[in-house]
């Protein structure tokens, strides 16, 4: 088992960085916990798989430490952290057969037979291919592989954490549920520390324990995916997580008073710090439509089945609401009503309002 | 998906015209030729499969194409492991890799009878460089012109020479399209170099390697001029391969007859070879 | 890594070994070459390769080979290219055996067709043409041709095609404007092989000429036997054949990596 301590890590690609533009790792500090089940959630490019890849060891960092239980391994080869990863495609060895797949990592470390045998038959139990253990693995479908991927790195009994780099990419649709719902249940039997790396966010929200959300070689939130949901502490995770996302309105601050396209607007809680961009932030979930409130004219409706967002037009804003049952329709004005406690003010990015608890 | 369309085959007219121009009509000549006798002026007798019977039977034949053989083995057995071992040591990516391939393709590009003549000028005893370093620095006689030993080892090392950068240009191009996350899988699986040259190098290798090897002995079987502007087959005959010895039979001494025999024997051999090659390299495709 | 690429400079030394002797040679006098051996000559002369720019039977040879090789290679990848698109793109009568049989004139031995063709050209009255060396190497150019290009015409999508067509292109435009630069590394590539093995090859060029158009090959190996051994000249001549090459390399340097592999990796 490990915890995994992340200190002061950052890296750049370039031999030479000049500024901070030039790392893609720009200054990350993390714990995590042992036996935790982690989603790496961000866009294409905010330095998720190269933070894996420190991880892993596969990349040697340009500074900053990492310590497996306070050991430090920040100059250990792969094959000496006990770890396993898994690509976003398939790798396995073609011309092996499955039952030899499994048991290559342990014969490369002069594991004995028997031992190899029935670990292998364990492996092949947990992830349901037993049938399948002396077929050739280039002859097995996309998810099979990706099946034997896994059962390669979790076959050793001294691997304290797993990787997963986008594993579910080349898998299709329809079998992705199965294959995620699997990860799941590896994790709970296995009890490895288990990261996921992936820019699909029901992905994460439905592996993870605890999810971080990286954006632009920052750490942005990690929090569980309710907490992520709930009370955004960026406005990239509110307009990342969540379908549609939080909407993210430009607002002034006069005398005291937040004002968005001159209405007051009632916040979660006082507000701290000063100056900056400021921004409002209220997902679609928690806006209504109301009596009194923000006048404005709907500019589109879609109906998604469970619910239909609706669409909004305040001044130069498109604010969008979510509903079910009735809705208006597309032309109706309406009045806007947003919930207090979840109405929330952000300065360049960063929350800015206390919660009331 | 390919659509059914018998149009296509005006596509294909052109190609079909000019090949088989050049294959049809001429070797419905070789037919002709190989199961008739001529005296000259033009008259033909039928002889049946003499010929044919009288060429595989020969002692002239059957050491020309044990030769051919034993050539065409040899360069194998050094070309492609050497070309395999060459394109494994160089980097995957870099400025020098262009100009590294660049320099190994250049003698591919060079007119075969130049480069048995290179070879000519370079391995003569007393004034071309390996023949000097042979005899006067390495003290060893060397004369190509009078061992058949020196001359078979000559030919041998200037086919080395000529071809293998063809083996190591298709395996390096098998060797780059390897993605990354295999060599990533195979550190953390603790696998040794070996290990990761036998189970993902080789195997991703197999298409570029299955083309390089039937280049290869399609090639050297039906080679002529190199070898020919080199040794002129000898000393004596001893290296007077396959095609050396068709061409002395047809255009030296035209007797049409067992030339045209013999070129249809040759032309089954390479194809009933090839084909054995083909499907033993391709077996597990099948399975 | 250092010590790894040992191994590909000490097999390009190899390679340079032979060539820098043919150079060497060239700039010797035949007089120096015949009494003794010299790593760097010891009299720097331009003579021979006076003699070849002078001499219209030597530079002839040049303009001959250079002129049926490039026939050669424009009439193998025009035809090979609606074949090779009709390969790739339908399925019609025989046409896996048509492929088949393709393949099967490269794997011909040369050799099998040296007096045929001598007969057969003549018959036509193409006897020392340079359209005959041309249309004689497209038994060997042709089937690679369209196999190279087959491959890379593979890999485009249908989908482009059936764009094209409901944008309203007819067949030759929608080929010429959109197809062909799809796959250009393809024609490249098929371009450069037909090129090379048109260049290099010796016997049929030396069996369909006599005079006209005798190929700069010819011309040395008469060379070699008649005048017995001018071996300054001979270098000389060698020499110069290995320019075009190296040009045409420099040109594809950028494909050879991956083009090499005939799309098929």
């Amino acid at each position: 088992m490990a915890k995994i301590t992340l200190s002061k890590l950052r890296h750049s690609y370039l031999p030479h960085p000049a500024n901070i533009q030039d790392y893609a790792l720009k200054e990350i500090d993390l714990d995590w916990q042992d036996g935790g089940a982690y989603a790496l959630l961000g866009p294409s490019g905010c330095g998720k798989s190269t933070l894996l890849n420190i991880i892993s060891g596969l990349l040697k960092p340009s500074s900053g430490r990492i310590l497996f239980d306070d050991r430090d391994v920040t100059d250990l080869p792969p094959d000496q952290r006990n770890i396993a990863q898994v690509f976003q495609f398939p790798v396995i060895y073609d011309t092996m057969t499955v039952r030899e797949n499994f048991a290559f990592p342990l014969r490369n470390r002069g594991v004995d037979e028997d031992k190899i045998a029935s670990r292998v038959v364990q492996i092949a139990a947990l992830l349901e291919v037993e049938d399948m253990l002396d077929i050739r693995a280039s002859n097995l479908s996309p998810d099979n592989k990706q099946k034997v991927s896994m059962g390669r790195g979790l076959v050793r009994e001294d691997v304290n954490v797993v990787m997963f780099d986008e594993p579910l990419t080349v898998i299709d649709p329809h079998l992705k549920w199965k294959l995620r719902s699997k990860l799941k249940e590896l994790h709970q039997r296995v009890g490895a520390t288990m990261i996921y790396v992936t820019h699909d966010q029901t992905e994460a929200l439905t592996f993870a324990d605890q999810v971080v959300v990286m954006q632009e070689g920052e750490v942005v939130q990690i929090g569980t995916p309710v907490e992520l949901f709930e009370r955004p502490q960026h406005v990239f995770v509110g307009h990342f997580i969540g379908s549609p996302g939080m909407n993210i309105l430009p607002v002034t601050l006069k005398d005291g008073e937040v004002l968005f396209e001159n209405h007051v607007m009632a916040l979660e809680g006082p507000v701290i710090g000063s100056g900056g961009q400021l921004q409002l932030g209220i997902r679609p979930e928690f806006i209504s439509f109301a009596e009194n409130g923000i006048p404005g004219q709907v500019y589109k409706v879609s109906d998604v089945g469970r619910h239909s967002i609706v669409e909004v037009v305040v001044g130069s804003s498109h604010i969008k609401a979510v509903g079910a049952g009735q809705m208006p329709a597309k032309g109706d004005w309406v009045n806007l009503a947003f919930r207090q406690d979840h109405t929330r003010l952000y300065r360049d990015g960063w929350i800015a309002t206390e919660a009331q608890t | 998906m390919k659509t059914e369309n018998q149009k296509a085959w005006f596509f294909v007219l052109p190609v079909l015209l000019l090949v088989a121009f050049n294959a049809l009509v001429p070797i419905m000549t070789v037919v002709n030729y190989s199961v008739q006798e001529t005296f000259g002026n033009n008259v033909f007798f039928w002889q049946g499969v003499d010929w044919f019977e009288q060429i595989l039977r020969s002692e002239r034949f059957q050491a020309a194409l044990g030769r051919q053989f034993l050539f065409t083995a040899s360069i194998l057995i050094i070309e492609v492991p050497l070309g395999i071992i060459i394109a494994l040591s160089m980097p995957r990516q870099g400025i020098w890799v262009s100009v590294c391939l660049v320099m190994m393709a250049l003698p591919m590009l060079i007119p075969w009878n130049v480069v048995g003549a290179m070879w000519n000028i370079f391995t003569l005893p007393e004034i071309g460089l390996l023949g000097y370093l042979m005899n006067n620095v390495l003290g060893i006689t060397y004369d190509m012109t009078q061992n058949p030993f020196a001359a078979w080892v000559t030919i041998i090392v200037m086919d080395v020479w000529h071809w293998t950068s063809l083996v190591v240009l298709l395996s390096y191009a098998g060797l780059v399209s390897i993605p990354d996350a295999y060599y990533q899988a195979a550190k953390i699986d603790a696998a040794s170099p070996w290990k990761v040259f036998r189970y993902i190098q080789l195997p991703k290798m197999k298409t570029v390697l299955t083309i390089a090897i039937l280049l290869r002995f399609m090639d050297s079987f039906n080679i002529y001029t190199e070898p020919f502007v080199l040794t002129g087959g000898g000393p004596g005959n001893s290296t007077t391969l396959l095609s050396i010895d068709l061409v002395k039979i047809a255009l030296g001494q035209f007797d049409l007859g067992p030339a045209a025999a013999m070129s249809l024997i040759y032309f089954a051999i390479t194809l009933l070879v090839s084909w054995l090659f083909y499907t033993l390299m391709t077996k597990d495709d099948r399975k | 890594m250092r010590k790894r690429s040992l191994i590909p400079i000490i097999y390009i030394l190899f390679l340079m070994l032979p060539i820098y002797w043919l150079v060497a040679m060239s700039f010797k006098t035949t007089g120096e070459i015949l009494s003794g051996f010299s790593l760097f000559p010891q009299t720097f002369t331009f003579d021979n390769y006076r003699v070849i720019f002078t001499d219209p039977t030597w530079y002839w040879g040049y303009y001959n080979s250079i002129l049926y090789v490039s026939l050669n290679t424009v009439i193998s990848v025009s035809v090979a290219l609606p074949a090779a698109y009709a390969f790739s793109r339908y399925r019609f009568l025989g046409d896996k055996q048509l492929f088949f049989w393709l393949l099967t004139n490269r794997m011909a031995p040369a050799a099998v067709f040296a007096l045929p063709f001598f007969q057969l050209y003549s018959s036509v009255g193409l006897f020392d043409t340079h359209l005959a060396v041309a249309l004689a190497h497209c038994l060997f150019n042709i089937p690679l041709a369209v196999w190279i290009l087959e491959g890379f015409m593979g890999g485009v999508p249908k989908e482009l095609d059936e764009t094209a067509y409901v944008d309203g292109y007819s067949f030759p435009r929608f080929f010429i404007s959109i197809f062909l630069p799809t796959i250009k590394a393809g024609v490249g590539v098929a371009a450069f092989f037909c090129f090379m093995f048109s260049w290099v090859e010796l016997l049929l060029a030396k069996t369909l000429t006599a005079v006209a158009a005798k190929p700069i090959a010819a011309t040395m190996t008469k060379t070699a036997s008649s005048a017995g051994y001018e071996l300054g000249l001979l270098a000389a001549a060698g020499t110069l054949t290995i320019i075009p090459g190296a040009i045409v390399i420099y040109f594809v340097r950028n494909y050879i990596a991956k083009g090499f592999a005939l799309g098929r990796v």
